[in-house]
């Protein structure tokens, strides 16, 4: 370990109760984020990325809840911390951008305003200076004539424009973690580009850590420098995002690596249709026992579908939990 | 935005022309109404004679669109006719009986407004709780109670069994006569508030842009104040515009009871007695009344929601 | 959250409500209309009497649950015609759309902008009083909310693959619009059409109440508050129970419609959370 991380989880648990029998909807997962560092979080739908972003944030609503585990920011645990603390982070020190824009903004107020928020409610400036502050803002998320943007509301922007502002939104006070939650899945593929390099240069420029969160494993591959993939509520490999591309220790991460669509590859290594990974990912209620990849797995034997796997360390800091792994 | 009210001013004409042509068509043309409500003197059959000099008297055998055109005419100056009963311009008893009507329909709402949003509003904040239910039910019952009973009961114990407010009448326009009308007018568009605030806190609680609100580290309140109110604003608004005109309908049953001196005790007084011109003229100032309501809201959501104004 | 307490209950109230209509010969307790005893009037509830008796001496139990008959009734009909023409009008405009869509429409706007009970109150004029009458007004004043939901259905529907494959099959418009457009709307037009029975008993009660509907003797619960509040200081319980009557047959229909959409029509805004 290279020094006090900036943002390290443990063993985190989170509950899914809705009036019957709770079930964990994520479970034991742990990774950790240094400064300035960029992780990402890879998985289908439904493997629990999304939500575990929201524990990191301390946005998780019933009947989600935090059920074990602990979330160190800065080496304290902020999980357990009284709602007005959590709040001072909040925002504050810790971002997220969300996957819809055109939904995330609210409808009945001027940009600009939306913005300045930040600066009243973490730096204590009047309403003028966050104005002034918010103009500055969108100037640095690359938005020409910021001056007449900020008096326009959302219906009036493109998807790219409000993806912008949300960047400029969670970058306003200067936080240490931005969590992307999916930032560019809503976004048209050559606006895509603009933004992740937008979101990747401003925070290299600040020293802000990024948590990108996809279900495009070549995406995070391409902005993160580590890469942990999630799959039915748990972490199933943990590597360097070079390495992960290269090939997969674990056979999810494998099939992901698969799957993805390469210019020129097909003919190359003779390969004639796209590959997938069989089956779907199982309902919340529905956990397999065992290896909760044993299903699709073409690797699975016996020990899979009864024992859980162990943390097996890799090289170079990786790590997988497979019994038969690469 | 000038643009824009010139336009819903414009929408709104069609409408007030077929509403005037709907109300002559449903009085004037069907075949006798007129004539032998004039001679329905006590019940007896009419005199043919006199239903001939009557008809010749207002121009009953001219073609309908001559009748119509004469109508249309009289009304843009104003004149609404002549009271069968009473003789004089029905122009003067709507006049007369405007004000009573309107205290009436504002009291109500105000009612309705000051109770039933921040009873919806508490409701939608915590869902499913015992407030909750409470309200709920409350409201489902005052939009179920028949308002001339609920108004009967009121009257009962408020003023003939307590003694604290007077049983029916405007008096002379005090305060004290207003409450029971306004209290029995406004029970219904009240729940019907509760209930259209709650589902709407309740939509907008959990909209996108309200997570996004909460992770820029507000406090509920300040998510409240700041996003979540004028997008309530915005859905409500429809709801209280409607309820205008319903109330409109409405405030005829209560003035009745009350003896209120309003348009719609003139409205039930004039159909119980066949007063043709005057029921006419009572329903087409009810209706302007109405959309004229309805243009002040349609102009009010342009004010407070920016996406209609670039619409 | 129990989302069927809302059914069950007002379902239990809208059956006990029909089932005494229904049943109104054996449950009263003497002909509601023909035996007034004069000797008997302004009695006070009591065993005999179980809700006291009115000015003209007759039994205001039995006439109450006579009265069921009337409510329901018109309740239920005017309902129904309500909802036949805002299906009717609203399918076709949006289905053949063009200028039967906008006659559609300004017929509609038009309805909108004139109080309902002011709309029946007209037709009442017209018409004169009685239960025929009554059930044309009331059924010509509360279809256009249907006539708005039907049409923005087909609208909706009026895209899919299925409709477009129906008509490639050679099915005729009016099969299209009964088979495949019709059952995909019928949840918010049961729902409202349920809500909509409880506004036309209390439409019918007021109507009644002003003297231009149900006219005495017959008991329409609506003109029973009528005359109660003429004796209302000699024979207060009159008023008591033909409200309390309406009371809970329109909460058991809108109790029974607000449990049906939540089934029905889990879209809609007025859902609990």
């Amino acid at each position: 370990m290279t020094g006090p991380a900036l943002i390290e989880v443990e063993d985190l648990r989170i509950d899914l109760d809705d009036g019957s029998s709770p079930v964990a909807a994520v479970e034991g997962v742990s990774f950790r984020i240094d400064r300035g560092e960029t992780f990402g979080l890879v998985g289908e739908s439904g493997c629990g990325k999304s939500i575990t972003a929201l524990a990191l944030i301390g946005l998780l609503r019933p009947p989600l809840s935090i059920g074990a585990g602990a979330i160190r920011f800065e080496g304290r645990e902020i999980q357990r911390l009284a709602a007005a603390e959590q709040r001072a982070l909040r925002g504050n020190r810790i971002a997220m951008i969300f996957q819809e824009p055109m939904t995330a903004l609210n409808p009945v107020s001027p940009v600009g305003r939306q913005i300045a928020e930040m600066f009243v409610l973490h730096k204590g400036k009047s309403w003028r200076e966050a104005n002034q502050l918010a103009v500055e803002a969108l100037a640095s998320v690359r938005v020409s004539a910021p001056e007449r943007r900020v008096k326009d509301y959302p219906h009036q922007l493109s998807g790219g424009m409000r993806q912008r502002v949300m960047i400029a939104i969670a970058l306003a006070c200067g936080p240490d973690l931005l969590i992307a939650d999916e930032p560019t899945t809503a976004l048209d593929v050559t606006v895509q580009a603009e933004i992740i390099e937008l979101m990747r240069a401003l925070c290299a420029e600040r020293g802000t850590a990024i948590l990108m969160i996809s279900h495009d494993l070549g995406l995070v591959a391409n902005v993160c420098r580590r890469v942990a993939v999630m799959y039915a509520g748990r972490i199933v490999e943990e590597r360097g995002s070079d390495d992960i591309f290269r090939a997969g220790a674990h056979p999810y991460t494998q099939g992901l690596v698969d799957s993805l669509p390469r210019l020129g590859s097909r003919a190359a290594l003779g390969r004639t249709r796209l590959r997938e990974i069989a089956g779907v990912v199982p309902a919340i209620t529905n956990f397999p026992d065992g290896c909760r990849f044993n299903p699709r797995c073409a690797r699975a034997t016996d020990i899979c579908r009864t024992t859980v796997p162990e943390t097996t360390l890799l090289g170079a800091g990786g790590l997988v939990r497979c019994h038969h792994h690469a | 935005m000038l643009s824009f009210v010139i336009r819903r001013i414009l929408q709104a004409v069609p409408t007030v022309l077929a509403v005037v042509l709907l109300v002559f068509v449903l009085f004037s043309v069907v075949p006798g109404s007129i004539a032998s409500s004039l001679s329905d003197g006590g019940g007896a059959p009419p005199d043919p004679q006199v239903v001939e000099r009557m008809k010749k008297q207002l121009g009953l055998d001219d073609p309908v669109y001559v009748r119509f055109g004469s109508y249309i005419a009289k009304l843009a100056m104003g004149d609404f006719g002549t009271s069968f009963r009473t003789r004089e311009p029905v122009t003067t008893m709507i006049a007369k009986r405007m004000w009573p009507t309107l205290q009436l329909i504002f009291a109500a709402m105000v009612l309705a407004i000051v109770i039933g949003v921040p009873l919806g509003f508490i409701a939608a904040l915590k869902p499913g709780s015992i407030v909750d239910t409470i309200s709920m039910v409350v409201a489902v019952s005052g939009l179920s109670i028949a308002k001339f009973w609920l108004g009967l009961v009121l009257m009962y114990v408020f003023a003939l069994k307590l003694g604290w407010l007077p049983s029916f009448g405007y008096g002379a326009g005090g305060l004290k006569y207003l409450i029971l009308p306004a209290v029995t007018l406004g029970v219904s568009p009240m729940a019907l508030l509760a209930r259209t605030t709650r589902a709407a806190v309740l939509e907008i609680m959990t909209a996108d842009f309200v997570r996004t609100a909460r992770s820029k580290g507000m406090s509920e309140t300040r998510v409240v104040k700041w996003h979540v109110m004028r997008n309530v604003l915005v859905l409500i608004l429809t709801a209280i515009g409607l309820q205008f005109g319903a109330l409109m309908g409405q405030a005829v049953v209560v003035e009745k009871l009350f003896s209120w001196p309003g348009i719609g005790s003139l409205l039930v007084d004039s159909v119980l007695q066949r007063d043709i011109p005057a029921v006419q003229g009572s329903i087409l100032v009810v209706v302007l009344f109405f959309l004229a309501i309805n243009m002040v809201i349609d102009l009010l959501y342009g004010v407070i929601d920016p996406r209609i104004r670039y619409a | 959250m129990k989302l069927g307490a809302n059914l069950i209950i007002g379902g239990v109230l809208f059956a006990l409500a029909i089932v005494v209509g229904l049943l109104a010969p054996w449950l009263a307790h003497t002909d509601p209309v023909m035996d007034a005893n004069l000797l008997n009037a302004e009695e006070p509830p009591s065993w005999i009497w179980w809700f006291g008796t009115d000015g003209q001496g007759r039994d205001i139990y039995s006439r109450v649950v006579y009265g069921a008959r009337i409510s329901l009734t018109v309740g239920i009909v005017s309902q129904l015609v309500n909802s036949v023409i805002g299906v009717t009008l609203g399918l076709t405009a949006g289905y053949w759309g063009g200028w039967w869509d906008d006659v559609v429409n300004g017929l509609t706007n038009l309805m909108l902008a004139i109080p309902s009970l002011i709309f029946a109150l007209a037709i009442m004029a017209v018409l004169g009083p009685g239960l025929t009458s009554l059930l044309i007004a009331i059924g010509l004043t509360n279809w256009s909310f249907t006539c708005r939901i039907a049409r923005a259905s087909t609208l909706s529907l009026k895209s899919h693959g299925y409709v477009q494959a129906a008509r490639v099959l050679g099915y005729g418009d009016l099969r299209i619009m009964i088979t495949q457009l019709l059952p995909n709307m019928l949840g918010p037009i049961i729902v409202i059409g349920t809500l909509g029975m409880g506004s036309a008993v209390l439409a019918e009660a007021a109507l009644s109440f002003l003297g231009l509907g149900i006219r005495p003797p017959y008991p329409s619960w609506g003109s029973m508050l009528s005359e109660a509040r003429d004796q209302i200081t000699t024979a207060p319980w009159l008023s008591v129970f033909p409200g309390l009557a309406i009371f809970l047959t329109v909460l058991g229909l809108n109790l029974l419609g607000d449990g049906l959409r939540d089934i029905l029509d889990p879209q809609s805004r007025s859902r609990r959370a």
